[in-house]
């Protein structure tokens, strides 16, 4: 797997935009993803309304998320199932290492999970003797790759068909060579059959969880493909990776939420599959797992709780913020440098790496808003993003002339009368510049605008002189 | 202290104190209370709206739906199915009675046979345990007469619908559950299933099937 490199931002998104194949990928994914939501979104009357309740139900858990863990936990136990706590990726890594250890495993099947990404926890399964085997059909195709996801939910999305290919052939070796995998569903079906044997083979499957149930200590998984149910179902042992904040407190609020989270990610009225697990195998059940295993993850979530950036951890992982952001789709995941890209990765990586160690994320926005607009949670992200670059300006990390720049900014900003001469001194000199082109190829103190593109030049009027123009 | 003391140490220190008995007794009166959200009016009406949108939801989905007026036509409705779709005339069951005691002679050369699914089997057949109109859902659950795998193994997955668990929303699937299994209680899995399998991680072009099911074929017994 590849290393963090959050701090490389700025490189990684030179390189992504030279990237040829990484352009023609990201073409379509936004606006593909823009209309299936949209159309799903339509067809829901309800569905606004639906976020606002989606958004009080995590309210609610999270001002008592301790006692929702505590019941959470005690309804696991008693329907036979096991609860690993867990502070760090270390802590979470141990005790699946020793879960695995236990059953003799040789061969684990996983589902998709962001959580198994968050604590990297392929390598150290393979480190161990163990083999790791990705069964979501864009996991596998990154597995095979040692990438990470580019995105929440379409891991793969940043590659393209013959880039899958190359990689099939290289990988499937005990495969005619000669056989024909131009088209999409020929290389589905090679996934399909290749999988289908690690499914039978393993001892123990892990899966990630959208949803934890306190009132019945269930576990949910949502997923199109039916990998997650074969990687749960089929081998001896089921291991659960989730975080805290998972937490809802009944099925009628899980399925209220379940309700936005489909139509917010791909536009599905619902997942082909969404599947509760609830203890291992019962009596007489002919199938299934014998032990059942959750993993709880904090690793810094808690030392959110209570700041200005708790309304994160509303988030459910659907990438709608991500298929909406100009800056994602024209850079693709793997820039922002470690396990969550796109808007809500600049607001979550601070807070679980430090926001010393990620930077330049919360400064790769526009302020657009269509994050905002179309988080079916409603996490505000550009204020978070905002209170990140507060913090990341109070503990000094800018460079010394930006913060420099910065301060004569606010000296003058702060002193209206100043300001408004200043502005309109500069607006006009400026305007005079562009000789009635209306852009500017050089300005002083803004060569990394002009370096790249023309700066639009100023009209010679400032907004304060229009609007008080306009109101006589 | 082990993980789960500073955890839980952490969330209380950082969360907003009321007194510690009301704050736990506003989560037992969710839980008891488990109040319904807002329900979308969609699937809400008589069994034939039911019926209707369920139908098309599916449909939309990739699967396909008959409808017949007993629950005897279904092995001839089978076997009619596995023909057409050039599938060998076998299919997997579970123990569910009411599977089990279906006239299968009718399905001509049929061969039923009980079990879990083997990677080898080409067709099940479930009983659901609901049918949700709102989004052509399915819902069935694990237990000593169904299967988990049937859902998932075989290429071809048939479920028989009941017109009387055939509902608007997923809230009375949860309550017809409660009924069976009492309060806060669960099976060992509970699966929804609207339409076969399908992947979207290659260039965001839909292909059906990926790992599950290829067919999702629904038989309403009305």
């Amino acid at each position: 797997m590849t290393e963090m490199s959050t701090n490389a931002f700025k490189d990684n998104v030179s390189k992504a935009l030279a990237d040829d194949k990484l352009q023609f990928a990201m073409t379509e994914t936004g606006p593909r993803f823009i209309a299936k939501r949209t159309k799903a979104r339509e067809a829901l009357p309800e569905f606004d309304r639906l976020r606002d309740q989606a958004r009080d139900i995590k309210d609610h858990v999270l001002d008592h998320l301790d006692i929702y863990l505590e019941t959470y936990e005690a309804k696991v136990k008693e329907t036979g199932g096991h609860v690993h706590w867990a502070e760090t990726p270390d802590d979470a890594r141990a005790a699946v290492l020793e879960i695995c250890r236990k059953a003799n495993a040789k061969m684990v099947t996983k589902g998709k999970s962001m959580i198994s990404e968050e604590i990297d926890l392929n390598k150290h399964l393979e480190e161990n003797g163990i083999t790791p085997v990705e069964t979501d059909l864009g996991e596998y195709i990154i597995q095979l790759r040692n990438e990470r996801p580019s995105h929440i939910i379409a891991p793969a999305v940043h590659l393209t068909r013959d880039q899958v290919e190359a990689d099939f052939r290289r990988v499937h070796t005990h495969l005619d060579p000669k056989r024909d995998l131009t088209e999409i569903p020929a290389l589905v079906e090679e996934a399909r059959g290749v999988l289908r044997q690690k499914y039978l083979a393993a001892d123990v499957g892990i899966t990630g969880a959208n949803f934890l149930v306190a009132e019945t200590g269930t576990s949910i998984i949502v997923t199109n493909e039916g990998n997650g149910d074969l990687t749960q179902t089929l081998p001896r042992v089921h291991i659960v990776l989730a975080s805290i904040e998972k937490l809802v407190p009944t099925l009628e609020d899980a399925t209220t939420i379940l309700r936005v989270l489909a139509r917010s990610a791909t536009g599905q009225d619902f997942s082909n599959y969404t599947t509760f697990s609830t203890g291992g195998r019962r009596e007489g059940d002919p199938d299934g797992p014998i032990e059942y295993h959750v993993i709880l993850l904090d690793n810094g979530r808690t030392n959110v709780l209570g700041t200005e950036f708790q309304d994160m951890l509303r988030c459910i992982r659907c990438g709608a913020c991500l298929n909406h952001c100009p800056v994602y789709n024209a850079v693709g995941g793997h820039a922002y440098g470690w396990v969550y890209p796109g808007p809500i990765g600049s607001v979550v990586t601070p807070a679980l790496v430090g926001i010393e160690n990620a930077r330049h994320l919360p400064n790769a926005s526009t302020f657009c808003g269509r994050c905002e607009e179309v988080c079916p949670m409603r996490i505000p992200i550009p204020k978070m993003l905002r209170h990140w670059r507060e913090k990341e300006f109070e503990r000094h990390l800018q460079p010394a002339s930006m913060r420099w720049g910065l301060g004569v900014w606010a000296w003058v900003a702060k002193r209206p009368k100043l300001y408004r001469r200043a502005t309109a001194i500069a607006a006009r000199v400026l305007a005079n510049q562009a000789h009635g082109k209306g852009r500017l190829k050089k300005v002083p103190l803004a060569a990394g605008w002009t370096e790249i593109r023309d700066f639009p030049a100023p009209q010679g009027k400032t907004f304060h002189q229009l609007w008080k123009e306009r109101r006589r | 202290m082990n993980a789960r003391e500073a955890i839980l140490g952490r969330v209380r220190a950082r969360i907003p104190r009321g007194p510690e008995g009301s704050r736990r007794e506003a989560v037992e009166r969710r839980i008891a209370g488990r109040p319904r959200n807002l329900i979308p009016e969609r699937g809400q009406g008589g069994i034939e709206h039911r019926i209707r949108v369920f139908t098309e939801m599916m449909l939309a989905v990739g699967g396909t739906v008959e409808i017949v007026d007993d629950v005897n036509e279904v092995p001839h409705a089978v076997s009619v199915y596995l023909r057409d779709g050039n599938l060998p005339a076998q299919v997997r069951r579970g123990a569910d009675p009411v599977l089990a005691k279906l006239p299968w002679h009718r399905g001509g050369t049929l061969e039923v046979t009980e079990g879990p699914a083997a990677d080898a089997d080409r067709a099940s057949i479930t009983r659901a345990f609901a049918g949700i109109a709102e989004s052509g859902t399915i819902v069935q659950i694990s237990g000593a007469d169904n299967p988990t795998t049937l859902n998932f193994l075989p290429e071809a997955h048939i479920v028989v619908l009941e017109s009387a668990a055939l509902f608007a929303s997923y809230e009375e699937a949860w309550t017809k559950l409660r009924a069976l299994m009492g309060e806060g209680n669960m099976p060992r899995t509970v699966n929804m299933i609207s339409g076969p399998s399908r992947t979207a991680d290659i260039e965001q072009t839909i292909v059906r099937p990926a790992h599950g099911p290829k067919n999702m074929h629904v038989i309403i017994v009305r």
